[in-house]
């Protein structure tokens, strides 16, 4: 049985989307079926070239209707392109898109979602999904019961798929039925923080909370992580109080992340904040109290009032940097 | 406006996670001494319904698939100032899976009647399952929309507020609509007064089975439909922090400077 994987094209080829093809490659290699990718929103060649160089097959759907995101219309054409598919399982990235189809989608296919996934396995037969559960204080197993299994996945805990040897696959556009009006319709769209890359690729993080006391110390973090080529990111806490965009959350209730390095300042580490950073290879802290759970998942850190670190920090980067 | 507001009762996620165990056999956490609470982005949710119909005017209900315990969700609901309060009683499954939940509430919203608006939380602290609202929206097929932090009445629908993931997106809608909620600085839940906590304790809660909203319950009791759990444990940890040392702070900066270089350089 096939796997389809669904990229957005407004999106790029980027590491969320090379980690889905490469779980997809795995998962169509242990089920012997072909791994097919669709790539939906307007014309993103780019996309399709990378993406022919790794799948078995490209399906694109960027016809007109499709130029923009509109949940009612995307997720038309999708549940069109997979009925006709019939593939054994359906895997999104975790973005804000993905995560709004990929149930409706499983309903509307009388299949079976499940999210957040961080490893997939088949047991006779069956697909099973690893995620983390109760706040990142437990993991489970789940295992789909309908069939085609939904899935969004914590992208970059996987292995971006491997280029193919044999030729780049064939790219087939689908004429789908979309002449629907929507109910819904989205009339404005806002990035923040536009030039950046997204938080989840980000390499860096350096990440601000409750003890900061203000927004004011989210320039100076802005100082450091500009020596270092961090971005900023935030605890819920400090979005809460609206000192920084709720974009910048990270947690099992904002932005799962997975950086190289991931500096907290002022973040306590409560289990919902270390759910959405259980990826990040290293863990680096300064907090004022050393019993701060936050400690427990890093490498290294200070104990020491981030008003008196940050300062002399600026300085020793900058001079290490030089 | 009338609003229904789906809230979910779930184990108190702070509890400390030196204090967390998991039952193997049930594939649960154990409850402990841990309090039920209301999940947060269900909190988040019906304040912002709270907040919407002080511009809109209308009805809010509350309703709550749970067992008896559910009636606490509902009280402090009441207090915060909903209007109405159902308890769809769970005698079955402890965890039933999410079709299951959605198949619930879109027979308990039919069971209640005219709805515009359905608001529930994005995902919930304890399974952070979060597709609720997208199965509820097909169950009662309607439209939905995610992550949703504020709604206001536009000239023609509603004008819906949703975060995105580098920013948001502003989306016009007719009714009736399903929202996911998420949290912003505005829609943090208020306190309830204490003259409030009183008098919810006597307001009315209306109580239905399972047969009375014309599910198969049977089939909800049992659960694993959809999909099931099929292990749990707890990860082990197996970092041990090292703590930057020196004579002086300056020189504990300039150890955890370096240890930042170390890293950085090496990715």
């Amino acid at each position: 049985m096939d796997i389809l994987i669904i990229s957005f094209s407004n999106s790029d080829y980027d590491r969320a989307a090379q980690g889905v093809a490469g779980a997809g490659r795995n998962l169509a290699t242990v089920l012997g079926g072909r791994l097919r990718a669709v790539v939906i929103g307007p014309g993103n060649a780019a996309m399709n070239s990378r993406l022919a160089a790794v799948a078995d097959e490209v399906i694109v759907a960027d016809q007109a209707e499709l130029a923009e995101y509109q949940p009612e219309i995307f997720l038309q054409a999708l549940t069109s392109i997979c009925r006709d598919a019939a593939p054994a399982a359906v895997l999104f990235g975790n973005d804000t898109y993905s995560q709004e189809l990929a149930p409706r989608l499983a309903h509307r296919l009388s299949g079976s979602a499940a999210g957040d996934g961080i490893e997939l396995a088949v047991d006779n037969g069956a697909i099973r999904v690893r995620r983390s559960v109760y706040g990142g204080k437990a993991v489970a197993t789940i295992e789909l019961k309908r069939s085609p299994a939904v899935l969004w996945l914590r992208a970059r805990a996987f292995e971006p798929a491997p280029e193919k040897d044999s030729a780049t696959a064939a790219i087939t556009r689908p004429a789908v039925d979309l002449s629907m009006r929507a109910p819904t319709q989205i009339i404005e769209r806002k990035s923040e923080g536009a030039g950046e890359a997204r938080l989840e690729d980000a390499r860096v993080i350096i990440s601000g909370g409750r003890g900061l006391g203000g927004p004011e110390p989210f320039a100076d973090l802005q100082d450091v992580a500009g020596l270092i080529g961090a971005q900023l990111a935030a605890s819920r806490a400090a979005c809460d109080s609206g000192w920084c965009p709720p974009s910048w959350q990270v947690g099992q209730t904002g932005k799962k992340v997975a950086p190289g390095l991931y500096i907290a300042v002022a973040i306590r580490g409560a289990s919902q904040h270390m759910a959405g950073i259980s990826d990040a290879r290293v863990i680096a802290a300064i907090n004022i109290d050393a019993d701060a759970p936050i400690f427990k998942h890093c490498r290294f850190g200070i104990v020491e009032d981030y008003k008196n670190v940050i300062p002399l920090l600026k300085e020793k980067l900058a001079a290490l940097q030089r | 406006m009338n609003i229904i507001v789906c809230l979910k009762q779930i184990l108190d996620p702070e509890v400390p996670a030196r204090d967390f165990r998991i039952d193997a056999e049930k594939k649960e956490a154990v409850r402990g001494t841990a309090n039920l609470v209301t999940n947060i982005f269900c909190e988040n949710a019906l304040e912002t319904a709270l907040q919407l119909r002080e511009k809109t005017g209308g009805r809010i209900t509350a309703l709550v698939f749970a067992p008896e315990s559910g009636e606490d969700a509902l009280r402090k609901a009441l207090a915060m100032k909903a209007d109405e309060a159902v308890l769809v009683i769970n005698d079955g499954h402890p965890h039933p899976d999410p079709l299951a939940v959605a198949h619930v509430l879109a027979a308990a919203i039919s069971k209640i009647g005219v709805f515009d608006l359905v608001m529930v939380g994005r995902e919930s602290g304890d399974w952070g399952v979060g597709q609720t609202g997208g199965l509820l929206a097909e169950e009662l097929g309607v439209p939905c929309i995610s992550f949703v932090d504020n709604l206001e009445n536009g000239t023609d629908g509603l004008i819906v507020t949703r975060q995105t993931d580098n920013g948001w997106e502003k989306a016009r809608s007719t009714t009736p609509l399903v929202v996911t909620i998420t949290n912003n600085e505005y829609n943090v839940p208020r306190i309830p007064k204490t003259r409030d906590i009183m008098m919810s304790a006597r307001q009315p809660i209306t109580r239905l089975t399972l047969d009375e909203i014309g599910v198969d319950a049977a089939s909800i009791r049992a659960g694993g439909n959809y999909y099931e759990i099929v292990d749990i444990s707890i990860p082990v940890k197996e970092v041990t922090c090292e703590f930057v040392t020196g004579d002086s702070l300056d020189e504990r900066v300039d150890q955890f400077a370096k240890r930042i270089i170390e890293v950085t350089q090496a990715l």
